[in-house]
């Protein structure tokens, strides 16, 4: 038995029944899942959680299924690694890394959300499924579609990385790419979605798939002993995982199940697509689009849905936002790399550039807990590193040539 | 000739289900008000109490977002598309 009551609308509060719908017809503000929490507090407690299974579905009771979960058995609980080195670098006393760059199957946060579309899309009787994504998305939906037996279509911008469009075709679904931007994407897909009767997993399944990332914030929770760290750094390209990170801490706390929630949430953006960043730093009223031009193109979202949503997330926290440029954004991501053996995507650079950037200025105290969000692979986005890295030393298969060139040059 | 506007699901009830409908209009502000003369009620949904498009409803003319362009001024004339369009998530 689950416990969604329906949907209702995020302006107006208008309710709906829980289908594949994602707008108030009366506003257009979008839907968001309401649950029973009265119910869910009669039976939820830390001993249940714990003794669930080591995935996002350990939080079911959280989700807006009805049934059992269908798909993404292993997705989710990944680490949350003390990061003793990068700690002592950006001089912070308390340093996590929460790292879904190991995220089953398709190493990113998005399996999360996609193991409670899909399982929600089945459901409510879809047997297609369909996506408009930056990369990441479209690696989940292929392969946990596949796993589900389900028709997928993937439509993604024509210039990503190559990792992310083979690491979607290798599953063998119906690969489309778009040529445009990602909103150009977004919008194309929004005029198919109203045509075809396909389970759109971030347009009519939306209000399901979006509440797949509270998981993460669930998770920080529990792996840090059952609070929430004075400060955590999460990258924004919509903006949803942002706001379903702060919805998460605030459910466990009204469920009683952590104390009041003094966490300071930053957004982390890159430059040359900041538009929730900048109305943040800017305290501005409105959020201007904006074209993205940028190497973090699981970032790259110029027109940022909850965008507005992301910034009254962050001010409700007290948090700030934070900038990285490209080359920051290389220099984080091998920050990571060499002091906690993490190699993360440019989305992660921008993560920790930004959280050096907040420590540096001091929004961070030093006496701290802190943790950074690492959403994605590195793997994935090798282009954007490439050039910065140094080569192998070639030698010769003899004793006399590692000496000579490798002792002698590493000065042992 | 006139004005090709593709309508969202959530509004196709005041368009009697249609999802494309015609309209002739100088600028956007005046598409939204010849709508509502065809579909009565169909500004309310667009628009917000003070008459401005409401933050989350993107409006494309020609595909591109009219943010972009002038706003509510976009002038249109006869051949153009436009499509109105809920904020998407992402991904
Ligand atoms: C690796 C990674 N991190 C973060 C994000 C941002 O997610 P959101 O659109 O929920 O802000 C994305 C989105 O595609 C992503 O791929
Ligand atoms: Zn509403």
């Amino acid at each position: 038995m689950g416990y969604v009551k329906g949907l209702k609308c995020r302006e107006c509060a208008k309710t709906y029944p829980a289908e594949a719908i994602y707008v108030c017809e009366f506003c257009f503000g979008s839907l968001e899942v309401d649950y029973d929490y009265e119910a869910i507090r009669k039976v939820l407690t830390r001993k249940k959680i714990e003794s669930g299974p080591s995935s996002l579905w350990r939080y079911r009771d959280l989700l807006p299924i009805n049934g059992e979960p269908t798909v993404g058995f292993y997705s989710g609980f990944t680490p949350l690694v003390k990061a003793n080195r990068l700690a002592e670098e950006l001089g912070v006393r308390e340093l996590y890394i929460k790292d879904d760059s190991v995220c089953h199957p398709t190493l990113s946060f998005k399996d999360r959300v996609v193991a409670v579309a899909l399982s929600k899309a089945k459901e409510l009787g879809f047997d297609t499924v369909a996506c408009a994504s930056t990369g990441n998305l479209a690696n989940a939906v292929s392969a946990h579609g596949a796993w589900a037996g389900l028709k997928r279509y993937i439509f993604i911008p024509h210039d990503l990385e190559q990792a992310k469009v083979l690491g979607t075709l290798v599953y063998a679904p119906n690969l489309i790419t778009v040529r445009g931007n990602y909103d150009d994407v977004n919008r194309l897909c929004s005029e198919i979605a109203a045509k075809y009767n396909w389970a759109f997993v971030n347009i009519n399944i939306r209000p399901y798939y979006a509440e797949g990332s509270k998981t993460f914030g669930f998770e920080v929770a529990e792996q840090l002993g059952w609070r929430t760290p004075d400060h955590l750094v999460c990258p924004a390209a919509s903006g949803s995982l942002l706001v379903k990170i702060w919805k998460g801490f605030k459910e466990f706390e009204k469920l009683g199940l952590i104390g009041p929630v003094k966490t300071a949430l930053h957004c982390a953006q890159p430059q040359g697509c900041s538009p929730i960043a900048e109305a943040i730093l800017s305290k501005s009223d409105a959020i201007r689009l904006v074209r993205p031009k940028t190497i973090a193109k699981s970032l790259a979202i110029g027109n940022p849905a909850d965008g507005y949503y992301a910034r009254d997330a962050v001010n409700a926290s007290g948090g700030t936002a934070g900038i990285a440029s490209d080359e920051e954004i290389v220099e984080g991501i091998q920050l990571l790399a060499k002091t906690e053996g993490i190699f993360t995507e440019t989305a992660g650079g921008v993560t920790v550039a930004v959280a050096k950037k907040l420590i540096e200025e001091g929004k961070i105290a030093k006496n701290q807990s802190v943790v950074i969000a690492i959403t994605g692979n590195g793997l994935k986005t090798q282009e954007a590193i490439q050039s910065s890295l140094g080569g192998a030393l070639e030698i010769d298969p003899q004793l006399k040539s590692f000496e000579e060139k490798v002792l002698i040059s590493s000065k042992l | 000739m006139s004005i090709k506007v593709r309508i969202p699901t959530p509004l196709q009830k005041l368009t009697q289900d249609r999802a494309e409908v015609e309209a002739n209009a100088k600028n956007v502000q005046d598409l939204i008000e010849q709508l509502n003369k065809s579909y009565p009620g169909i500004k309310d949904r667009i628009c917000d109490e003070n008459g401005s498009i409401r933050r989350f409803v993107n409006i494309f003319v020609n595909e591109e977002d009219f943010r972009f362009l002038k706003k509510e001024q976009t002038p249109l004339k006869d051949g153009d598309e436009v499509s109105i369009v809920p904020a998407i998530a992402g991904g």
